[in-house]
C-alpha cells in the first residue's frame, strides 16, 4: 500500500504536481497515466525520494517515506531507461545490490533464467542492448521479494517471450498481494495488467478509480478511447 | 554489518583502483618527481621542485578526475538511491573513495622515487621535508577533490563545470598571487603585512606553499607570503594556521556539496 498526499513539487517557475493525493492499495495493479510532462514521473520518483517533493508527504506500507531511506526496502523498482556502471558486469552489479540489500529472498539463477539473463552474466553493462539493461532491471526489482513495485515503461525495449513473461510474473505478484505501480505508453498492455487508473493531468489528479469506473464515466469499452476522452474533457 | 557508508566507499575505490586513470595518474607524479629528484644534485632542491609541481598539477589533475569521475559514476548513484540506504552515504561514501585513492596515488607517485633514491645509495633524503611535502600534497588532493564534487554535484553539464573548474585552478594557481602581488606592491606604504596572511588563507594553493617554506630554510628565497607567516606568526603558528586553513579548505566545500546533494533531484 502506497500513499501520496498533498504531494507538491516545483522546478523553479514549473509545477509539477500540484497537490497530488492518491492511493496504490495492495492487490491491484494501478496505472498511472496522463500526456506527456502530466508529472508521472515526478510522482514515481517521489515515491522512490529519488526526487525532494516540495511539499506534502508519501506513505509506504503505512510509514511516512520521507527522510526514511528504510522504507525502500519494501520497494522493488524500474526506471524508464536503466543504467548501470558501466565496467561492471551483469552478476558485479548484482553483488553490488546485494551487499546493500541483504540475502536475495528469491532464487538468483532462476530469476535470470525466466528473463533470459543467463548468457550475458559475465558481460560488462555497456555491451548489453536496452533490453537485456531492462531485463537486469527487473531482476532486481523481484529480487527482493519487496511488498510494493514501481514500473516505469517497464517493457520498453523487452522482446515478446521477455515481455510476456514479464507481465506474467507482475500479474502473480498482484495475486499475492503487492502493490504495484505501473506507467506504459502502451495502452494494449495497461488493458491487460491494470485493475486501477490514476489520470494525471498538468500535476493534478484528473480521475482515480477502477477500470470499470473509468469505462462506466466516458462510455468507452476500450481504454484508449477512454483515456483520449479524459484527456479531451479536460 | 558494515553501514552503507563504508560500502559505498569500498566500491567507489574498488572501481577507481580498476580504471587506468589512477594508475595513470600515480605514475606520471612518479616519472616527474624522479626526474626531478635523479637530474638534480640535491634532495632538497628536488623536494622544493616537487613542491612546485605539486602546485600545478595537484589541483588540476583532482579536479579534473574527480569531475570525471563523478559523471562517469552518476549511473552507479541513481541506481544506489534507490535502494534503501541513506543519501547522504552514497555522497559520503564517494568523497572519501575519490579523495583518498587519489591521494594514495599522489603518496605512491613521490614516496617511491625518494624511496629507490634512498635505497639505491644515491644521497642523502631530507626525509622531514620529503614528509613535509606528502603531507601538504596529500591536503591539497583533499582540498580539490572535494572542490570537485562540489562543482559536479551543482552542475548536470559536465561541460560547463570542466570551463569553471579550470577556471578555478587557473586563479587559484597564477592569477590570485599576481593579484596579491600587485596589492602589496600599490599599498607598500601601509602596514599589510598581516592582511597579507589573511589573503593566502584564502588560497589553498598559497596555503600548501606556506606549509613547506615555514619548514625550508629557504623562506625568504621563495616567496614573500612565506617569510610573512615565519615572521608574525613563527614556525608553530604559522604551521597550524595554514593547516586548519586547509582543513577548512577541504571540509567546506565537501559540507555544502553534501547539502546540494542531500536536496538535488535525480
Amino acid at each position: 500500500m502506497v500513499r501520496v498526499e498533498e504531494l507538491t513539487k516545483r522546478y523553479g517557475a514549473l509545477e509539477a504536481l500540484k497537490g497530488v493525493t492518491a492511493e496504490f492499495p495492495p492487490g491491484k495493479v494501478t496505472a498511472v497515466v496522463g500526456p506527456n510532462a502530466s508529472g508521472k514521473s515526478t510522482l514515481m520518483k517521489s515515491i522512490l525520494g529519488l526526487v525532494v517533493p516540495s511539499g506534502g508527504e508519501v506513505y509506504v506500507l503505512g510509514e511516512p517515506a520521507r527522510k526514511n531511506p528504510r522504507v525502500r526496502e519494501h520497494i522493488g523498482y524500474m526506471p524508464q531507461d536503466p543504467r548501470f556502471p558501466e565496467n561492471t558486469t551483469v552478476r558485479e552489479v548484482v553483488r553490488w545490490i546485494e551487499e546493500l540489500r541483504g540475502a536475495p529472498k528469491l532464487d538468483l539463477d532462476e530469476l535470470f533464467a525466466y528473463f533470459g539473463l543467463s548468457p550475458h552474466l559475465d558481460q560488462p553493462t555497456r555491451v548489453l542492448s536496452g533490453g537485456t539493461r531492462q531485463k537486469l532491471s527487473a531482476v532486481l526489482a523481484f529480487l527482493f521479494d519487496p511488498e510494493v513495485f514501481i514500473l516505469d515503461e517497464p517493457t520498453a525495449g523487452l522482446d515478446p517471450l521477455a515481455s510476456s513473461r514479464f507481465k506474467d510474473r507482475v500479474a502473480a505478484e498482484r495475486d499475492r498481494g503487492k502493490t504495484v505501480i505501473l506507467t506504459s505508453h502502451v495502452m494494449s498492455e495497461l488493458e491487460e495488467l491494470a485493475d486501477r487508473l490514476v489520470f494525471l493531468l498538468e500535476g493534478e489528479v484528473v480521475f482515480a478509480g477502477d477500470l470499470e469506473e473509468l469505462r462506466e464515466r466516458t462510455g468507452e469499452v476500450r481504454l484508449e478511447r477512454a483515456v483520449a476522452r479524459l484527456m479531451e474533457a479536460s | 554489518m558494515r553501514g552503507p557508508v563504508y560500502k559505498i566507499f569500498k566500491y567507489t575505490l574498488f572501481d577507481l583502483l580498476r580504471s587506468r586513470w589512477l594508475s595513470s595518474y600515480a605514475v606520471l607524479i612518479g616519472l616527474m618527481t624522479a626526474g626531478l629528484l635523479y637530474l638534480g644534485d640535491d634532495p632538497t632542491q628536488a623536494a622544493v621542485s616537487v613542491l612546485n609541481l605539486v602546485i600545478l598539477v595537484v589541483p588540476l589533475v583532482s579536479l579534473v578526475l574527480g569531475l570525471m569521475y563523478h559523471y562517469a559514476n552518476r549511473d552507479f548513484a541513481l541506481l544506489v538511491l534507490t535502494q534503501p540506504v541513506p543519501r547522504g552515504s552514497v555522497f559520503w561514501g564517494q568523497l572519501l573513495g575519490l579523495g583518498l585513492s587519489l591521494t594514495g596515488a599522489y603518496l605512491v607517485g613521490v614516496l617511491v622515487p625518494f624511496a629507490a633514491f634512498a635505497a639505491l645509495g644515491m644521497g642523502a633524503v631530507d626525509w622531514p621535508t620529503v614528509g613535509m611535502l606528502l603531507f601538504v600534497g596529500a591536503m591539497v588532493t583533499l582540498v580539490f577533490s572535494s572542490l570537485a564534487l562540489y562543482l559536479g554535484v551543482g552542475n548536470d553539464e559536465r561541460v560547463r563545470a570542466l570551463g569553471v573548474a579550470i577556471a578555478v585552478w587557473f586563479v587559484l594557481t597564477f592569477v590570485y598571487d599576481s593579484l596579491l602581488l600587485a596589492f602589496i606592491i600599490l599599498a607598500q606604504a601601509y602596514p599589510i603585512d598581516r592582511w597579507v596572511i589573511g589573503l593566502s588563507m584564502l588560497n589553498p594553493v598559497d596555503l600548501a606553499r606556506v606549509l613547506v617554506l615555514l619548514h625550508l630554510d629557504t623562506a625568504a628565497l621563495m616567496g614573500y607570503t612565506g617569510a610573512l607567516f615565519k615572521k608574525f606568526l613563527g614556525t608553530g603558528l604559522g604551521t597550524a594556521a595554514a593547516v586548519f586553513a586547509l582543513v577548512l579548505w577541504t571540509v567546506v566545500p565537501a559540507w555544502l556539496a553534501g547539502r546540494v546533494f542531500a536536496r538535488k533531484d535525480f
